[in-house]
């Protein structure tokens, strides 16, 4: 006989709402059930409603956290099916701006994370380490949040000289302070005593599960989708992360260390970067099907673009990596302990709005 | 205590709708580059401690229920800050099908912070100013005086410099003695 | 652009998709898309960073058997279509009865057109308040 305990919609360890009804046997989990639909607002409709150009800053909002990575990820679809061969510089100043977005999503992440199993302290420190790179993408785009500098055919704004130079800054600081706070998640004895040999996935339940991102890369897939080369990540030198132990303490480490490649990626980018357009005029409707996938900071996203030759797209859908996570996060939750649900939950870095768009 | 309440709102973070650039720019307001926290504003899990409710997106079918409840579970006098232009009108997205709209569709709103998200300067005002509005709502609820009469408590007088040491010695000899 | 590596039907749909994951595929998602008179549902794959695609043309008012027992991930898309699309997915192994993602009281089957118009319209049931 088990008994059955909600977890959600509002839980202070939760920043969105979702529900997991958790059947117990005892302190032990015997089976999850995800009851979701608290943030769905539609927007996949809202997309065919309103013409493409236009779309392109309605997909920022499907998430705020990985805003600019969606609206990458659309563009680059839009692109690809007008082909429109998008300026070098451009690619590397998308870079720059995704790679930023990655820092401050993991650093977000392993706050929460921090906040969750009672260590204040370090989500304080961590949140204002992460205001460095907000800083950052605000003196760049003039956005804390929604950039809004892609678009079609390339980006919006470019980065001179001085920003650059606050941009590495930046870096440097953020660097600096994280060579001090990242030892404290990843070796102090308490939090290890929270996440270590907590929410275990094996590698083969994983794949199974179609796991994803620092879910997938944690249980020891080298999974990791820009390894592909999109944009200019083929000009870069970078090795995915790879954790082997399975459990929320991997995805943590890999959190940890993926920032520190993200801080890389954007010095080499910049460094790198040509001196081109960062803008090409293009003419005509999209017309025709395209599949595009780029490694949001939780992992691929998949944009499925229908266009039909008007301004308005038939149909677009887009896979979050959240979303391809929940069957990972049950398999995970089954066998645990009720005490551990949070530090699972948010060991896959859970975005509820982009789950249910 | 209306005066210490106003000074130090306890503020609960109810997401309905949002796609998390509000939940994010709030949770940044509370850390320590805009630090709410100076203004005695602190943020608790459970809406029955708090004053201040601070919603962020719009309401769907499937969470206006949870709203009502959360806002009916909160002591009064309460006030609630629409955080965004999605609680109030649904901004971006009142076009969609399973958006029912602002927030105020469903409980009443003492302060909207519009912008998408707003700035965290314009957040800290309007908690603040959603903490001035408690203060009024506060003295304008009729408070029922606690029957527990309050009495000054002197400190006790210290022992004479002179018992001490023999005091101290008599604890000695029970203590050796039991 | 997308290439589309194989058109399934109903019948051998299942064997299909069974014969991919032994040989080391993930299902990246599904995707419908409403073609007036049937649906066109997609099933991506993915096997070292190449997408394949499989296709699937559903008459409208037919039944799409689940994939759940060969793919157990494939519930929570599959159950996301069903409420988004109306389409009935028959012997899923979690079952949400078209309420996985949408209120009782929500507008049912959003994501459908209205036969001649190019932007379809969603009627909202009940009153808002």
């Amino acid at each position: 006989m088990s008994t059955i305990v909600p977890f959600g919609p509002q839980h202070p360890v939760l920043p969105e709402p979702i529900q997991l009804r958790l059947a117990l046997d005892d302190e032990r989990i015997v089976s999850v059930l995800p009851v979701v639909g608290y943030v769905h607002r539609g927007l996949e409709k809202l997309a065919e409603q309103k013409d493409f150009v236009q779309d392109s800053y309605l997909v920022e909002r499907v998430c705020g956290i990985c805003s600019f990575m969606h609206s990458m990820s659309y563009c680059m679809g839009i692109e690809e099916m007008m082909e429109i061969t998008v300026p070098e510089r451009a690619n590397y100043l998308r870079v720059v701006w995704a790679e930023l977005h990655r820092i401050h999503s993991h650093l977000l992440a392993l706050g929460l994370l921090a906040d969750a199993f009672g260590f204040e302290n370090l989500f304080m420190q961590l949140w204002r380490t992460r205001e460095r790179i907000m800083d950052a993408m605000e003196y760049t785009t003039g956005g804390r949040v929604m950039l809004n500098a892609c678009c079609i055919g390339g980006v919006r704004r470019d980065i001179n000289d001085e920003q650059k130079a606050f941009v590495l800054n930046q870096l440097k600081e953020a660097e600096a302070e994280l060579k001090r706070l990242i030892p404290v998640m990843t070796d102090d004895y308490s939090v290890k005593k929270r996440l270590v040999g907590i929410g275990i996935l094996d590698k083969a339940a994983a794949y199974a599960a179609g796991a994803v991102g620092p879910t997938a890369r944690g249980s020891g897939h080298a999974m990791d989708h820009r390894t592909t080369g999109y944009i200019a990540y083929k000009n870069l030198d970078f090795e995915p992360v790879v954790e082997t132990s399975c459990d929320s303490y991997a995805r943590t480490l890999v959190r940890c260390r993926e920032v520190y490649q993200s801080i890389d990626l954007v010095r080499q980018a910049l460094d790198k970067m040509p001196d081109t357009e960062i803008k090409v005029a293009y003419k005509g409707k999209p017309c025709g099907e395209v599949a595009i996938r780029c490694e949001q900071p939780r992992g691929e996203v998949l944009y499925y673009l229908k266009g039909n030759g008007t301004d308005h797209l038939d149909r677009m859908r887009v896979r979050t990596p959240t979303f391809a996570n929940i069957p990972a996060l049950m398999t995970m939750l089954n066998g645990s302990q009720l005490a551990d649900v949070g530090m699972i939950v948010l060991s896959v870095d859970p975005c509820i709005s982009c789950t249910e768009r | 205590m209306t005066k210490a309440t106003a000074k130090s709102p306890w503020v609960v973070h109810v997401n309905c709708n949002s796609c998390n650039g509000c939940d994010i720019e709030f949770l940044a307001c509370l850390t320590p580059m805009y630090d709410a926290e100076r203004f005695g504003v602190v943020h608790i899990g459970s809406p029955k401690h708090a004053d201040i409710m601070v919603v962020t997106g719009s309401v769907n079918h499937r969470n206006a229920r949870v709203l009502r409840n959360l806002y009916e579970q909160m002591p009064g006098p309460k006030v609630v800050v629409a955080m965004g232009i999605c609680p109030a009108t649904g901004g971006i997205f009142a076009d969609c099908y399973n958006v029912l709209g602002g927030v105020d569709k469903v409980i009443p709103v003492d302060v909207y912070v519009p912008g998408c998200p707003p700035r965290p300067e314009a957040m800290l005002d309007g908690i603040l100013e959603g903490a001035a509005i408690l203060a009024q709502k506060q003295q304008n609820t009729p408070t029922v005086k606690p029957v527990m009469k309050l009495k000054i408590v002197k400190p006790a007088p210290a022992p004479a410099p002179a018992e001490a040491p023999a005091a101290a010695g008599a604890t000695g000899e029970q203590a050796v003695a039991k | 652009m997308m290439t589309v590596n194989e058109t399934i039907t109903l019948e051998d749909q299942i064997a299909k998709i069974a014969a991919l994951i032994p040989q080391g595929y993930r299902l990246v998602t599904m995707t419908s898309v409403d073609c007036g008179e049937h649906f066109d549902i997609y099933y991506h794959f993915d096997r070292n960073y190449e997408l394949h695609n499989l296709k699937l043309e559903l008459p409208k008012g037919t039944a799409l058997p689940s994939i759940s027992s060969v793919c157990p991930c494939a519930f929570v898309i599959e159950n996301e279509m069903q409420d988004l699309f109306g389409i009935t997915i028959s012997g899923m192994e979690l079952d949400f009865c078209k309420h996985f993602i949408l209120n009782e009281d929500a507008p049912e089957k959003p994501f459908c057109r209205v036969p001649g118009v190019a932007v379809s319209t969603v009627e909202v049931k009940g009153e808002q308040k």
